[in-house]
Parts: C-alpha cells; structure tokens; sequence
C-alpha cells in the first residue's frame, strides 16, 4: 500500500513484554503503558490480559472486529469503567485511583464512537468546555464579571478560535454544534478534546460515516495535530486505509484478546488478523 | 400483640398503595411518563362508587364494578385526549399535561359533588344478632374478626384489601407474562420503535394499558375509602404521591417491585405512626425512600440502567 | 474579534432586564397613581415572589437538566427563616427596608445550606429519581416545619420538635408555632424589593450562564459522559446550579412570607413545587424571559378568572392542557399557524383595500 503521508521515518523497536514503540520515543516515558489490563461484566470477560505501550509521539491504532473490546478498551483507559484487573500507567504514573475527571487531568482526551457534543452549545462554547480546566476564574468572579473574568475569556476565545482553525472551523464558531453536519461534528470532537491540552488523543472511529475525500483530509490533520502538538494519538478505526497509512504501531483485538502487535507490514501480513477478519481458511 | 396489630393494618394500607403503584408503575413502563392524574381517578372511582351504592342503592359488588367500568373508561379517554397527541413531546411537557389533567379531575369532581365530605359506606360488615344483658336481642354490624380472645382484631376489610390485592398482582403476572397483548405491553416498554415493526399496534397497547390502571385505581379507591371512609375532591392526591413513592421505592416499571414497595411503604408508614409519631410520620416514610435509592439508586427491584458509551 | 461582540444569548439578556424594568416602570407608575385594580396592586408583591421562584427552578430544569419536584421546600426554608430573622430584629433594626433585606438573605442563606444538604445525595442520583427524591425532601421539609417550635428570649433563640418544650423566660416570644406557623408578621415586603430581587437573580443566572461554572452546568445538562471526558466534575457543577437555585428559592419564599401577616408550612407543599415547575415548562426550559411571563399570568390567571367563581380552577386546568397541547403537538401546532396564517392573509387583505381606497381618494 502506497504510503501518502510522511511519518517521521522512526522504525519500531521492539521492547519488553512485546511491545513497540517508535525509536525517536525511546528513550522518554511512554505516554501510556498497560499492564494486563482487563474487565468483566458479570462474569463476562470484555477485556483480558491488555499490553501496550505508546510512545510519546506515536500514532497507533487499535483495531478489531465488531464487538472486539475496543471502545471498552478506551472506556477502561478513561475510567469509564473501573479495570477489575491490571494496571494503567499514564507518564509513568498509576492512574488506579482515579476517576474520568482526574484522568482527563492528567493527561487523557478522547472523542466518542456515538458523537457526543455539547448540543445545545454553540460550537465555540464547546471548545471553551474543553479549555474547562486551564481557565481559572471561578463561579463568584464569573458573576461579578471581574477583570480576571473579561480577560481570561478572552484568551479564552481566542485559544478556541485558534484550535477551530485546524479544521477550518472558525466561521461556525457562533453554530450550535447539535446543527452541525456529520463530518463537523466529529471535527468538533476532536478539537475539545485537543482543547483539554492532552498528551494522549484517544479517537474512537473518527472517519466513521465519512466520504473518501473527507477521510483523506482526517489523515492529514491526524498527522498534523501530531506534529504540532507533539501529543501520541491511539485512535480506533474501521477504515484500514487510514490504520495502515498514519498509524506507527498497530494493535489487534479479538475477544478481548490481543492478538497481533506490530507496524502496519507486520499486521497486514500476520496470519492471525487475517483470520479474525476473514475467518479460519477451510482445509482443503 | 400490638406489634401484630400495627403490622397488618400496615399490610393492608401497603396493599392499597401497592394496587394504585401498579397503575403508575406500567404506565410509566411503558409511556415513560409519570401520570399525575392517577390518584384523581382513584377519587372518581370512589365517588361513583359512593353514588352508585348510596344514591341508587346498588349492591356493593355491582357498585364497584360500575366504578370499575366508568374509571376504565376514564382513563382511556384521558390518555386519548390529553397523553396521545404528545407521544413525541418531550417528557416534562407530557408531566404538566398530567398535572393539568390531575387539576382537571379534582376541580370537575369539586363542581359535580362539592367539597363537602362524602362518608363512604361500610361494605365489608356483618350483621350479628347480639343478647344485651337485658333480654332484647339487638342486630349490630361487626365489621371485623377477634383472634386470641380479643386481642387481636382483624377488620373484614383489612382481610379484603389484602386477598384483592394478593389476586391482582397474581393475574397481573399471569396477564404480562403469558397472554399476547402482555407480551406486547412488555415489548412496548423495552423498545417501543421494534415492537411497531413487529406488528404490534404501540397505540392500542398504550390504551389498554392506561384502562388496567385506571379500573385499578377505582378498586383502590374503593378499598381506600372503605377503610378511611371520608371522601373529598382531594381524597386521591396524597395516597397517589404516596404510591407513587411506592413504585419507584420498589423500581418503577416493575410490578413486583410495585407489590413490595407498596407493602414497604404502609407497614413503614404504620410503624412510624404508632412509634414514633403521627405527624411526622410522612417524613419517616419519605426518609426511609432517600436512604433506600441512595443504596439501590434504581429502587428494590428495579433494574440498574447503564448508558451505553 | 473582541468577547464584546453581542451575541444572540446577550441580545436575549438584555431584552429580558429590559421587559422586567419597563413591566416595574409601567406597574409601579399606574399603582402609586391608584390607576391599578386591587387587585392587581395587592398581587404584586406574590407575583415577584413566584417569578423568582420560576426562573430559580429553571436553572435548575432548564440550565442543569435535572427535574426538582420539590422546590416550595427551598421556598419553605427562606420564609420561616426569613420571617424568624425579621421579627427577631424587630426591636435592634429600624428601618424595615434593611430588615426585609437582611430577612432575604438569611432565608436565601439558610436555603442554601439546606440546598446543600439535600444536595449530597439528591445529586448522586439521575432522572425521575432525582425528582422523586427532591419530592421526599420538599414533603419532609414541610413536616419539620409544621411540627417546629422555635421561640426567642434573652437567652437566646430555643428550639423543639413536636411539642413546645422551648421553655421561654418571661418576656420571650414564641416565633414558630408548630402548626400555627409565624403569625402577627410586619408585613414589610415591597413591590421595590421584589423588583430588585428579581434582577438580581436574573444578572446571577445570565452571568452564570455565561461563565466558566455556567457552560459546565450546561455541558452536564447536554452530555454528562462528555463533560466528564473533559474533565468537568459532575457533582460540583451539579451542586452549585443547585444551591444557587435554592438560595434565589429561599429569598423568594422570605419575600413571599413578609407579604402576609402569617406565614404557615402548608403554603409550601407539593402543589407549589408543581406549580412552579408549570411556570417553567410553559414559559420554556432554559427561556428566562418566557419563566417570568409565564409565572406572572399563571399567578394572575386564577384571580382574574373569579367572574367564573366555582369555574376558573377547572378553567385554569384546561388552558393548561390546552396550551401544553397547542404548544408540543405538530398537528395542533399547524393548525394555530394555519389559522394565524389565515387571519394575516384577511389582515393584509384588509390592509390593501384601506391602501387601495386611499389610492382612490
């Protein structure tokens, strides 16, 4: 498959616990480090024994068939759901007691598979909702309307204007979000989340019900928020196109196992992902 | 034995909550909507109830079916007229319909039988003849049985209350459970777009659910009037808050879980009023439903939700 | 670009500030005039009460998104406390304006401590739970007060619970009196102050509103799991909508007690709260302005329909009905439009021939 972006040319390298991480991530922390990780609701296992590990700039993926535990993946790094079993460790840091909010805090963004925006807010507002925790002011201020209040909003907009123009999105800034088409819609999920300063982008199918040229354009931003956020990105997706295109490292789900690690060559090639997908070849 | 005593009149109170809770509950299960109105049709049914057997002099059985029929009725034209046109309307518009429909109900019976107290008659009476000390023979009406020489009385329509109300929940479950518009009723309240496209007729289930409530709540009104026998405009509308608490004490949109919470509720309610105290008594009942939902946030029996993410 | 830029929702604000200054202008002119019925003047005051009341429950319902069925408890704290702390400075504050002030705000204070009382675990709930609870908290508040003997003396202020056992000293007064409530209130409550608290909550929630605190109560309104994600805390938001609301609840029900000369726990039961909620339904969640019209005619609504005497409870009841119908059913909704429709067509036709006979001429 022709390669249309240029990553930064970074071969994997191979690490304990067979993981992979871009060489440039080296040697710095890896953003986020699961240690056997799992789930289960009620007796039913959704995720067991999850390794991985993403390096600081890495853009990975997390594929799967249809109900291979990948959003219950995410749901577990953003504390959704609490693990049953497993440690995550963000910047090296355990994340085990804390809560959806702390570990927005600390570091963790992510876009929703079924789009969830602030509906009833206008498109800025939504990325300002983002900003929620690096403006200071609180309530009593923002009654008074104290200076800090006009100059913190301010800034504010103006950071939010800034973020909307990844996607070109200024001009809808006034739009209330729930009025957005499709496609704007999961930009705009995508902004606030970056709005929320992350180091790890989590994106759930973020080319879902998008037309080819428009998923081209995702590709790009992808990269480009990478690049100039300097953040890792671990994104789920159906699209292989864009998996085997933007994404450095791969993981490959199935039953809530996983079942291959690897670069996109690796993956295409392995075996085992060609029968989850496709299904065991029959003897002949 | 005083124990006892309180424990049953609690029961039977209970089983009335229980039976106007069932009302509120599969309504809510299925139209999602919490139908203010229902205490009010439980005073109407009462209402006509007294009329048919005072006024008309009806036997007592046949008054309470008429109370029945009209209530049935009652409930239907008021889902068709009021609820119905907003099926798609949000939820809190559906909720002050309801409130309208309630201050509807209750002002139209203050027009019709003025807010003069009605003192509903005693149907669950026997009359005994009696020896007075004196010779005469006396016919009085006994209205209970005394166990354990005395000490423990039991009204005949405590015992009532509790078989009627033990015989629909019975044949509420067989209902729901094995006929076909029960089955479609509990398509409905799982999934209302997919039962449609089953062939199922969402309206009709609708209807026939607000009439089983509806001829329901004109039992309870009569059970409640039987054993608090004084009738307002107003009778229905704290016994309907209370059942109310009842279903959602129990988990709304179960019916078992209405049995239990109405249960609960009267004996609580009893409790409260013969050992702590008679005012506050309320207060106790509304306290014991917060601790309850702040451990089981969903009610007793009522299934915990979790959004899908 | 500045922040100043004017927006839809500040165009909204200061329509709404607007429409309240010019109704107290115009109401406050025709009363000191004696040109106001009665009727109307003796309403004033209860009128601005239920205002606030409504927009209070809207921030609840309509910014936060969570049904309070038990709001006339807010309402209940404010007036008893309100009142307690006006006739307990009676002797050391002259002038009845400050008194009424300091009354507002110690009911508003005192309600949102209860607020936030109630709020640790009304607000662990969702839904019509939450509503069923806040419901149990409106009922129970009700209950305390009805049974609460709260008497002052030198010694200080003495509180009992079903029975009087404050055991006062001579000279001591007994302010609450279990289920005779307050009674021989100074009636110090003025259309004025009703005004100002009226903007006053309103300059409080449309600042809010606008603010850091307010978009995250309205993210959790829209989207709870999403507000979350973005590291917005459920509970604080949730708990500061909520006692703000019940505070503007709490000096609404000080203004409404000090307008009677007894003020009584059955005032505020279950009807109230569902009252309210009818104030902010009709008028349209989140819609400030439609709160205060809608509180205003529904408060008016039943007094001017006392030529129908016995009627205008059931008349009440089916233009509730009827407008609820109007306003949410499609079909009945195209119907009205079809009909304005139709009458501004035989408008605009009337209109041309005035226009063509004045050609004529």
């Amino acid at each position: 498959m022709a390669k249309i972006f240029s990553k930064n040319e970074s071969p994997l390298v191979p690490m304990p616990s067979e993981a992979y991480i871009p060489q440039r991530d080296l040697n710095k922390t890896p953003v986020l480090e699961c240690r056997r990780l799992g789930i289960n609701f009620g007796g039913l296992v959704a995720v067991d024994d999850f390794n991985l590990i993403i390096g600081r700039t890495e853009i990975a993926g997390l594929i799967g068939p249809n109900g291979a535990g990948k959003t219950t993946v995410f749901n577990l790094l953003t504390k959704v759901y609490q693990p049953t079993k497993g440690t995550i460790l963000l910047n090296g840091q355990d994340t085990h007691d804390m809560n959806t909010v702390q570990v927005c805090k600390a570091g963790i963004a992510r876009t929703f598979q079924n789009i969830r925006l602030f509906n009833n807010l206008s498109v800025e507002d939504n990325v300002k909702l983002g900003m929620h925790n690096s403006i200071q002011y609180g309530m009593v201020r923002g009654i008074f309307r104290l200076p800090s209040y006009w100059r913190q909003e301010k800034s504010a907009h103006e950071r939010a204007m800034e973020l909307l123009s990844i996607f070109n999105m200024e001009d809808m800034a006034n739009t209330k979000a729930g009025s957005l088409p499709y496609g704007a819609q999961r930009r705009l999920e995508i902004v606030r989340a970056l709005a929320t300063n992350p180091c790890l982008l989590l994106l759930d199918e973020p080319a879902a019900g998008m037309n080819p040229s428009e998923t081209a354009e995702l590709m790009e931003n992808i990269v480009k928020i990478r690049d100039t956020f300097q953040i890792a990105i671990l994104l789920i997706e159906h699209d292989m196109n864009l998996v085997m295109n933007i994404c450095e490292g791969i993981c490959v789900l199935n039953f809530g196992r996983i079942i291959a690690k690897g670069s996109p060559e690796d993956i295409q090639a392995n075996p085992a992902v060609i029968e989850a997908y496709l299904g065991k070849k029959k003897e002949a | 034995m005083s124990f006892l005593n309180f424990l049953i009149s609690g029961i039977s109170l209970g089983s009335i909550y229980a039976i106007i809770a069932l009302g509120y509950t599969m309504v809510y299960g299925i139209a999602k909507m919490l139908n203010f109105a229902h205490g009010d049709v439980i005073m109407v049914g009462a209402y006509i109830c007294f009329f048919a057997v005072s006024r008309y002099s009806l036997p007592p059985l046949v008054g309470i079916l008429v109370a029945m029929v009209i209530c049935t009725l009652l409930g239907i034209i008021i889902e068709k007229l009021a609820y119905k046109p907003l099926r798609a309307a949000p939820s809190l518009a559906v909720l002050i319909t309801a409130i309208g429909v309630s201050y509807f109900l209750q002002n139209a019976a203050q027009l019709l039988w003025s807010s003069n107290p009605k003192v509903f008659p005693m149907f669950f009476q026997r009359m005994v003849s009696k020896t007075t000390p004196d010779g005469t023979v006396q016919i009085v009406p006994v209205n209970g049985i005394d166990l354990f020489g005395g000490e423990l009385r039991v009204s005949y329509v405590t015992i009532v209350t509790i078989l009627v109300c033990l015989i629909i929940m019975l044949a509420l479950t067989a209902f729901t459970g094995n006929t076909k518009m029960g089955k479609a009723m509990r398509a409905c309240s799982e999934d209302k777009d997919a039962a449609r496209l089953m062939g199922i007729n969402v309206n009709t289930t609708i209807s026939v659910t607000f009439a089983i409530g509806s001829g329901l709540a004109a039992i309870a009104g009569v059970l409640l009037c039987s054993a608090y026998p004084t009738l307002v405009p107003t009778t229905g509308s704290m016994p309907g808050i209370k059942a109310f608490t009842a279903a959602v004490f129990g988990g709304i949109g179960s019916i078992p879980g209405a049995l239990l919470g109405g249960l609960m509720l009267g004996v609580i309610e009893i409790m409260a009023k013969a050992y702590v105290s008679t005012q506050l008594s309320d207060a106790i009942v509304f306290a014991v439903l917060i601790i309850v939902l702040l451990v089981k946030p969903t009610g007793l029996l009522g299934r915990p939700v979790r959004e899908k993410v | 670009m500045t922040v100043k830029r004017i927006s839809k929702n500040t165009r909204t604000t200061f329509i709404t500030y607007g429409f309240v200054a010019a109704a107290f202008a115009v109401l406050q002119v025709l009363n000191s005039s004696g040109d106001l019925s009665p009727l109307l003047s003796g309403m004033l005051i209860p009128i601005c009460a239920w205002v606030v009341m409504a927009i209070s429950l809207n921030l609840t319902v309509g910014i936060l998104g969570e049904l309070s069925l038990g709001h006339a408890g807010f309402m209940s704290v404010g007036a008893f406390m309100g009142t307690t702390a006006a006739i307990a400075l009676q002797r050391s504050v002259e002038s009845a304006p400050l008194r009424l002030a300091i009354a507002i705000v110690v009911g508003a204070v005192f309600a949102a401590i209860v607020g936030f009382l109630i709020g640790i675990p009304v607000l662990r709930l969702n839904g019509d739970y939450l509503a069923i609870v806040t419901l149990a908290f409106g009922e129970i508040i009700k209950s305390i007060f009805t049974n609460l003997y709260v008497g002052i003396d030198e010694r200080g202020f003495h509180m009992s619970l079903l029975k009087d056992r404050t055991d006062l000293l001579p000279g001591g007064k007994l302010i609450i009196a279990g289920p005779m409530g307050i009674g021989g209130v100074e009636r110090i409550s003025t259309f004025i102050a009703g005004f100002v608290l009226i903007m006053i909550c309103l300059i409080v929630i449309f600042n809010l509103v606008n603010s850091r605190a307010g978009r995250a109560i309205m993210a959790l309104r829209d989207n709870r799991i999403a507000a979350e994600s973005v590291g917005i805390s459920v509970t604080k938001y949730k708990m500061m909508a909520f006692v703000t609301s019940a505070a503007m609840a709490g000096g609404a029900g000080a203004l409404f007690a000090l307008n009677y000369s007894t003020v009584v726990a059955n005032k505020f039961d279950f009807n109230n709260s569902i009252l309210v909620l009818v104030f902010v339904v009709l008028g349209g969640l989140g819609n400030m302005l439609g709160s205060i019209i809608a509180a205003a005619a529904l408060t008016i609504l039943p007094e001017a329909l006392r030529q129908f005497a016995d009627y205008r409870m059931l008349v009440y009841a089916i233009v509730l009905i009827l407008v609820m119908l109007g306003t949410n059913n499609p079909q009945i909704k195209n119907a009205f439009a079809t009909c304005f429709d139709w009458l501004k067509g035989v408008f605009r036709k009337q209109s041309a021939k005035v226009s063509g006979e004045r050609k004529e001429v």
